[in-house]
């Protein structure tokens, strides 16, 4: 049993590892504060990765969401500053569509047989593209209700606070390991995921899963736009570019297979956490430039996949790991 | 040269959506075919179109062997960041030109030689092995040239980006000798075949006696090798080296270029004109849309609009659904020895 887990532990041991090496070095790290901001700061991308997860569990991958991301904050700014809606209805339209759009790419992936990543990668150029028609300037969002949002926060001693986003994606998250694990979609998922032949023959509604966990992705992207919109308090078309590969990397580190079929949501929490402590490191150190941030991302994924190679050459017997397909 | 996407049947799409585009970009601006001569270079539309459109064909030679092999590199917009930083950097340093192009060249050779261990050795998926070097390469480069844009004045590596050759803009010179070198390496020899055969499954060729890990390291190491004079090209240009922006997103524009030119994601058959054709469509829709003064915001929509287009138009499901006569030859040869490709019924 232990070694299902191996992966998710080491990831686990890693941000424990790192935490405690950044609060022997700078005693105010340990704070509530700074991991409150560490959860604040991490949010939209905690929120995107969850839905990555799935989508990667499929055997899939979406390359768009950060491109969702962006188009939802233009869409939020001009639907509340431009067209004088309510912020909820707006936040509901934005969903709305995020969850459409995905819903879309999954289709034609399943009807058309066609490639994920080139759809999604068509998805992201669309998303962007009608980000840009929209509007190519950044417009703030000045709405009262955003105000009262963003101070919306569950405060504790010593400054520290769960602001909305954090709290947000920790409810995600908390809901995404019940859908992954103790619901039929989770393990259509997984079982989709493992392959997709015995999958189908098993009497998965593959089609449905796939349409399913693209709009997932699509709806949670959407929702990682209204987070974002209410951390930056305005709508640009250029935001979050470059999101889809953070995740993307968070999920690797969190231990899932990018072949799908196995890795947890609380791997990629974890994964995004990571990334969150290396950033505030660079930060708290003030010295260090930050290229060191992708550097340091980038061996961190490395070793991460080297690890699951070696696990999984030991679990399949010797002679590593099966050609992947 | 394209001998495997042989016939007009398979070859025809490419070249005709490149003319139609083309023709549509005459048709909105009259002068689009008028081409000058002046100072001694060649200049116009399509001159702009071909000279625009060289880095992305240049990284698009290298990106058509990797799809062949079924697989993909995301980092040459890294890799082209870190061949224009070392360039400049070594460049601002008082460094001849041979030695710079050699040290930039050479990082490239290292870049896709990374990517390469790590794809054949390793037996790591190319997605996630080439995310790797995308997300750290920026940061190598940026450490290069410490977080700088390090401009030059060097009339040398300047030549590359501006210069020309017997009236044609060197970028261009550079992509036909590249695209020239490529395709006699692979078409003279039997690296062609062998790279088809990795694509198609990499298990049975490797059963077959091909080296499949030589073959593999090969091509990513030749695809770093052209994204670094990608790199050159555009660093020469700007005459500096910006390791933030060079590069971004060419991937993604890359793998667009191969796909358009009709060569499959799932690996096998590949055709390294037809991605260069590619590169030059998506280049000239993008000449043509500024032409046309539709705002630049609507470019990114019509480019997912023809990629779907074209993707769909190859899609499995779609063929099925289309008129057989469409197929000029009477026979539809289902003995076609020399194209195993598991997509060639499509």
């Amino acid at each position: 049993m232990i070694h299902r887990f191996l992966p998710l532990l080491v990831t686990s041991a890693v941000l424990v590892v790192g935490f405690l090496l950044c609060a022997a070095q700078f005693p105010n790290f340990a704070s509530l504060r700074v991991v409150g901001n560490l959860l604040t700061d991490n949010a939209f991308l905690g929120i995107t990765a969850v839905g990555m997860t799935f989508v990667i569990l499929s055997g899939g991958i979406d390359l768009s969401v950060g491109a969702v991301i962006g188009f939802t904050t233009v869409l939020l700014a001009v639907l509340i500053e431009q067209g004088g809606w309510h912020p909820f209805s707006a936040f509901a339209v934005a969903l709305a569509v995020a969850g459409g759009f995905g819903a879309a790419m999954g289709a034609v992936i399943h009807v058309f047989q066609m490639p994920p990543f080139i759809v999604t990668l068509a998805g992201m150029f669309v998303a962007r593209g009608l980000g840009f028609v929209l509007s190519t300037d950044s417009i703030p969002i000045n709405h009262p209700l955003y105000a009262e949002l963003g101070d919306l926060a569950l405060r504790f001693d010593g400054g520290g606070k769960l602001t909305l986003p954090a709290l947000l994606m920790l409810g995600v998250v908390a809901a995404a390991v019940v859908c992954a694990h103790w619901t039929r979609f989770g393990a259509n998922l997984y079982a989709l995921g493992g392959n997709r032949q015995s999958a189908e023959l098993m009497g998965v509604p593959v089609g449905r899963t796939t349409v399913a966990v693209y709009a997932l992705s699509g709806l949670l992207a959407g929702l990682a736009g209204i987070v974002f919109s209410l951390y930056t308090g305005a709508g640009y078309s250029l935001a979050a570019t470059g999101v889809e590969l953070d995740t993307i990397t968070a999920v690797v580190i969190g231990g899932t297979q990018l072949t799908g079929g196995y890795g947890y949501v609380i791997g990629t929490f974890i994964g995004v956490l990571i990334q969150g402590l290396i950033q505030t490191y660079i930060t708290f150190d003030g010295s260090l430039s930050s290229w060191w941030t992708k550097i340091a991302i980038g061996v961190l994924l490395f070793v991460f996949i080297l690890l699951q190679k070696g696990l999984l050459a030991v679990w399949t017997g010797r002679g590593g790991a099966p050609a992947e397909a | 040269m394209t001998r495997s996407v042989s016939g007009p049947s398979r070859t025809l799409p490419q070249y005709g959506a490149l003319a139609a585009v083309l023709l549509a970009n005459w048709l909105l601006f009259p002068d689009f075919f008028s081409i000058r001569l002046q100072d001694g270079r060649l200049f116009g539309s399509l001159i702009d179109v071909l000279n625009r459109g060289a880095p992305v064909a240049l990284l698009a030679i290298g990106m058509t062997m990797v799809i062949a092999t079924r697989g993909v590199d995301l980092s040459v917009g890294a890799v082209m960041a870190i061949s224009g930083a070392v360039a400049a950097t070594l460049t601002q340093a008082g460094w001849g030109l041979a030695p710079v192009l050699a040290a930039s060249l050479a990082a490239g050779l290292l870049c896709g030689l990374w990517n390469g261990l790590l794809v054949a050795v390793l037996r790591i998926q190319p997605i996630v092995a080439t995310l790797i070097l995308m997300v750290a390469g920026r940061g190598i480069a940026q450490l290069v040239t410490e977080g700088q844009i390090v401009t030059f004045t060097s009339p040398g590596l300047a030549f590359i980006g501006s210069g020309s050759f017997l009236t044609v803009p060197m970028p261009v010179v550079i992509t036909a000798i590249l695209l020239g070198v490529t395709a006699l390496l692979v078409r003279m020899t039997a690296l062609g075949l062998m790279i088809e055969a990795v694509g198609v499954n990499r298990l049975s060729s490797a059963g077959a006696g091909v080296n499949t890990p030589v073959v593999l390291i090969a091509v990513y190491v030749w695809c770093g090798l052209c994204a670094a004079v990608a790199g050159l090209v555009v660093a020469a240009d700007i005459r500096g080296a910006d390791a933030n922006n060079a590069g971004l997103w060419l991937e993604l524009d890359a793998i667009l270029a191969v796909v358009v030119g009709g060569t499959s994601l799932l690996g096998g058959r590949f055709g390294l004109l037809l991605s260069v054709v590619g590169a030059l469509t998506i280049q000239a829709m993008n000449t043509g849309i500024l032409l046309s003064g539709f705002k630049p915001e609507f470019n990114l929509i019509v480019k997912a609009g023809v990629l779907m287009v074209v993707l769909l138009l190859q899609s499995p499901t779609l063929t099925l659904f289309l008129p057989r006569p469409a197929n000029p030859r009477p026979v539809r040869a289902p003995a076609k020895p020399e194209s195993p490709s598991p997509s060639a019924g499509a």
